[in-house]
């Protein structure tokens, strides 16, 4: 085992072990807010660190959210068997919205607007079935008594915390795994000339297909994983255009062509939110999203590897000397 | 008896269209037009729109200014934020890749809507005109709507002289047929970029003056005519400003006949999921010719 390794062992042992020690709920709040959005930043850039940009994601948010709410309220599914079938969702819809995309060859700003669009229609139907979803009010699945396994509903952070964690470190696995896949080689070829891909025999379509489709599910279960997490959801907080833009931002930050950079990007965004919110109050209302756009720019403009893509490209150009 | 009233219902929800669809087609006109020329999506621009709402809105009703001011301030204001969005955040991007020009305007977007919340608050305001309504026969059409449409037209009309009988129009539709080109033939390519950057924010001013007339302004208002704008562009094809125009007007009978014969919000969903099986049959705009 060499250091490398030790370390990770360390930091994982540690990651497990820190519920167990530290308890103030606040703050154990806050680690799993931030786990669930780090897993749904690691699922966009899981393709969009291919230059698949999509704007749509909020949509399959909110399909991860909704659906496993609606399936939980009115037909009284377990989360269990609700949660599969909301992925299966929101899978279907990116392959429907994807395929004539990838078809016909919508690329760059085309596939960003389409899903844009995609993000508009969902908060669209929340908004407009709001005998079914509550509208723009929100929505929240019945609550049982206690914590129940079974509803997937958990009274203490520390058990939210464990399977916050589970699932942000099956993303930053599956990201690892597609890294040093034949799927990466397939889609760097096809970022840079789709037609020299194809001429290389690289089936195009079906490739961005295979990437669009696991990024949507995951997003999907990191809605899921809110709803069931938050108890409240509003077409505001899990769909649309800004929750779709907030995820680009976080990612792009953080750095979208490292592992843990979108993880880096979601401490940064929650921290900064939540500092502004308890520093100021009332008072920093829309303040968070003026320094987020600020920083946007000058991130795209100066540094637009991101904060940990840049460090770690530094340390390696370094330690090359 | 029920068939009259419906046709009455029919017939003025497709006059409303074709009025929303004017107004429409101005604001995708302003889009079309920068990214024709420039090459790049500001997808901050209903942004732009927002604050020029709230500059007409500060200028009528709280510093007290006649409309004819203005009116002209507002659309000079939205004019030079156009020109500074351009000299700020896409000059050093012009070399860059497409998708991060977009993200950076993603970036604007997040700091004007939280500029205004934080400058203006979140309540809902409106200039408190009440314009008359126009009846004709058992129809009603408010008189903002109706000069919305004229007056988008007469923008439309204005842009299209400039581009054909000037000088400086001219080069910015050449400029927009081949790039390098025109660089090599000595034309100052920062100094055009600029110039229609102002155009565009001057297209959005003239927009906000409009739609203040009909709708309350708050930080999100953008949100409630982006993405409609960006579909009607992409739609058309981007770049394309007969293609805009079409779809526009299509866009407009889509919502006005879907919000008929349910509420407005299917309306928008109708118009999204015509946008696209559109996208499965023309994925290169609605006027664009086959290969």
């Amino acid at each position: 085992m060499n250091p490398r390794h030790l370390l990770w062992a360390v930091a994982a042992v540690a990651l497990v072990a820190l519920p167990f020690v530290y308890r103030q709920p606040y703050h154990l709040h806050v680690l799993v807010l931030i786990l669930i959005w780090s897993f749904a930043y690691t699922s966009w850039s899981v393709m969009g660190r291919f230059g698949l940009v999509s704007l749509g994601h909020g949509g399959f948010m909110g399909v991860g959210a909704y659906v496993t709410a609606l399936l939980w309220n009115h037909l009284g599914m377990s989360p269990w068997l609700g949660i599969p079938i909301s992925l299966v969702c929101a899978g279907a819809l990116a392959l429907i919205v994807a395929y004539p995309c990838f078809r016909f060859r919508i690329t760059g700003h085309y596939f960003a607007l389409v899903t844009l669009a995609l993000s508009g229609i969902v908060l669209q139907i929340i908004t407009a079935t709001r005998d079914l979803t509550g509208g723009s009010l929100g929505y929240t699945p019945e609550r049982t008594k206690g914590s129940g396994l079974a509803a997937l509903q958990f009274v203490d952070k520390e058990t939210w915390y464990l399977i916050a964690l589970a699932v942000w470190a099956v993303g930053i696995a599956i990201w690892y795994w597609i890294d040093r896949s034949m799927i990466r080689y397939a889609m760097e070829a096809i970022s840079e000339d789709e037609d020299a891909a194809a001429a290389a025999g690289i089936n195009v379509t079906a490739e961005k297909l295979k990437i669009t489709v696991l990024s949507a599910v995951m997003t999907a279960l990191a809605g899921a994983l809110y709803c069931q997490y938050q108890m409240f959801i509003s077409p505001d907080t899990v769909s649309g255009i800004s929750v779709s833009l907030q995820m680009v931002f976080a990612a792009v930050v953080g750095g979208i062509y490292v592992a843990l950079g979108p993880t880096v990007g979601a401490i940064i965004t929650i921290m900064l939110a939540e500092g502004l919110r308890i520093g100021f109050g009332t008072k920093a209302v829309g303040w968070d999203n003026l320094v987020y756009g600020v920083l946007l720019v000058v991130f795209i403009i100066f540094l637009p590897k991101g904060i940990l893509g840049s460090l770690l490209a530094r340390m390696k150009s370094s330690s090359k000397r | 008896m029920m068939a009259d009233i419906f046709d009455v219902y029919l017939a003025e929800a497709i006059i409303s269209g074709i009025l929303l669809g004017g107004v429409l087609a101005l604001l995708a006109l302003g889009l079309n037009l920068i990214f024709g020329v420039i090459d790049v999506t500001w997808i901050c621009y209903a942004e732009l729109i927002m604050l020029g709402m709230y500059a007409l809105y500060y200028f009528y009703s709280v510093f007290g200014l006649p409309m004819w001011v203005a009116a002209p301030a507002c659309i000079a204001i939205v004019a030079v934020l156009g020109l500074l969005l351009h000299y700020i955040v896409i000059a050093p991007l012009l070399d860059a890749a497409p998708i991060n020009q977009l993200l950076a305007t993603g970036g604007v977007l997040f700091f004007l809507q939280s500029f205004a919340t934080v400058a203006f608050g979140i309540d809902f305001r409106n200039l408190g005109i009440r314009l008359p309504v126009l009846a004709l026969g058992e129809m009603h059409f408010s008189y903002a709507r109706l000069l919305a449409f004229g007056a988008a037209l007469a923008g439309m009309v204005v842009v299209y002289l400039f581009m054909t009988r000037t000088y400086i129009g001219t080069a910015i539709r050449a400029i927009s047929q081949d790039r390098q080109i025109m660089a090599l033939m000595g034309v100052d390519t920062r100094r055009l970029y600029l110039v229609t950057s102002a155009i565009g924010g001057a297209l959005a001013g003239l927009a906000a003056c409009l739609l203040v007339l009909q709708y309350d302004v708050h930080p999100f208002v953008g949100l409630s005519f982006g993405p409609i704008t960006f579909l009607i562009c992409v739609l058309g094809g981007l770049g394309n400003f007969i293609g805009g125009f079409v779809a526009a007007f299509l866009f407009a009978q889509i919502i006005s006949l879907g919000g008929l014969y349910s509420d407005l919000e299917w309306g928008y969903v109708l118009a999204f999921a015509f946008f696209i099986v559109m996208m499965f049959i023309r994925p290169a705009g609605l006027l664009a010719r086959r290969q």
